[in-house]
């Protein structure tokens, strides 16, 4: 855990251990472990010098941040009025049933986690389907299992499966 | 120094004073829930809103956050303000209606009825159990997890924090904890005040046996 400690101390410092800089540096440490680990939390918190809740309360009130591990891609279908009239429910079945998890969830072998969203801005693209960064766009229910099918393909990135482990 | 008028009677403050502060130094009363002497001023839960006169238009504004400014007409007892504090504590009961503040206040404003769903979530997000924890005890063991439906008041992890001094503030200070409100059953979601507790009979003349009880007092029976 030494390694870690001195890692989280990497990125608190490269934001000059300010106050006003939690978010980033939560978001650093995210994109570090894919979610954010309690000893992750708990060594911010300590080099901020803030108590833990604090800390707490800053990671659970934004939804783009994970308190639990998250999968390797992360899949995740608009539910927003646009998409959901063009058929983005159906997307969301087809999703559900080849990944076999609900939304919010996290496949057992820590490859895909499931999500929805209420619209991302880019409704004339709808039913929106985003793997990672990628958005992907007219999606389909026969469409989304191709696209599942290529990530379910590419090979394990290990660095991810080392840190799900190692947490 | 700044003059403003408060119910129709001019007073001069300095500046940085709150409305309320500059009411409370007049004698008047504005009824207030998340406010706590000593604590910061948090504006939550807005029972203690005011009218705020311009011209021909009035708004509705928290006066524990409010600062004074010149030439400013508050009413603080208004028909407006009245019937939109109303409203507020009849929504913080429907989500903690065994509160006996919250009960006491709504006797004291002439409540009859919660119209709202009630669900008791016991806690109304005042946010003193965090102030006084952070402010007064310099701890912050506690704080608020969570947005939205899901916020609520917790410790890290869920675990006894290492910051907390077990002084027991948190539980304190609460106005939902501090005095729960003992009437074993609620009528459209109201106690009726001390009155459900006191036999008819007894409770002949107001002894003011409730802290809250402001000026009118529960109704009396003869
Ligand atoms: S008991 Fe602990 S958590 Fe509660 S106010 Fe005191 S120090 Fe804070
Ligand atoms: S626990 Fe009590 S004091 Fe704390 S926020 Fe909830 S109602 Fe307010
Ligand atoms: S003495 Fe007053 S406050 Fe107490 S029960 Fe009677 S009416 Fe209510
Ligand atoms: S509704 Fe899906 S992007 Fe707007
Ligand atoms: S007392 Fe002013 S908002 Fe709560």
């Amino acid at each position: 855990m030494v390694n870690d400690y001195e890692k989280v101390k990497a990125i608190v410092d490269r934001y000059g251990g300010k106050h006003a800089s939690v978010i980033a540096i939560l978001q650093d440490v995210q994109s570090e472990y894919h979610y954010l680990p309690e000893h992750a939390l708990r060594a911010v918190a300590g080099q901020l010098r803030l108590p833990l809740i604090q800390v707490c309360g800053v990671a659970t009130f934004f939804k783009a941040f994970s308190l639990k591990p998250r999968g390797e891609h992360t899949v995740t279908v608009c539910l927003g009025t646009a998409c959901h009239v063009r058929g983005a429910p159906a997307v969301l079945d087809e999703a559900k049933r080849q990944l076999g998890i609900e939304p919010g969830n996290t496949t057992d072998d820590m490859r895909f986690t499931l999500e929805t969203v209420n619209c991302l801005g880019a409704c004339a693209l709808g039913p929106i389907v985003v793997v990672d960064d990628e958005y992907q766009g007219q999606m389909g229910p026969r469409k989304v299992k191709k696209v599942l099918n290529k990530y379910k393909k590419t090979p394990r990135d290990r660095r991810h499966a080392e840190i799900v482990v190692s947490s | 120094m700044v003059e403003l008028t408060i119910d129709g009677i001019k007073t001069r403050v300095s500046e940085g004073t709150t409305v309320l502060e500059a009411a409370s130094e007049m004698g008047i009363t504005i009824p207030t829930l998340c406010y706590y002497h000593g604590l910061s001023c948090y504006g939550e839960c807005r029972v203690c809103l005011v009218e705020v006169v311009k011209g021909d238009r009035s708004s509705l504004e928290a006066s524990c956050t409010l600062p004074v400014e010149q030439g400013q007409v508050i009413l603080t007892d208004s028909e407006k303000a009245r019937k939109a504090r109303k409203v507020i504590v009849e929504l913080l009961l429907a989500s903690c209606p065994n509160s006996k503040t919250l009960q006491d206040m709504a006797a004291n404003m002439g409540i009859n009825k919660i119209r709202f769903k009630i669900k008791d979530r016991g806690c109304i997000l005042c946010g003193r159990c965090v102030r006084y924890c952070k402010e007064q005890m310099k701890s912050g063991g506690i704080g608020f997890v969570g947005r939205g439906t899901s916020r609520r008041v917790a410790t890290a992890f869920d675990v006894t924090p290492e910051e907390c001094r077990n002084c027991g503030g948190c539980e304190w200070i609460c106005p939902v904890c501090e005095k729960a409100c003992m009437a074993e059953s609620l009528i459209d979601g109201l106690c009726g005040g001390c009155q459900n507790l006191a036999p008819v009979e007894t409770c002949l003349v107001c002894t003011g046996c409730s802290e809250s009880v402001g000026p009118q007092g529960h109704r009396v029976y003869k």
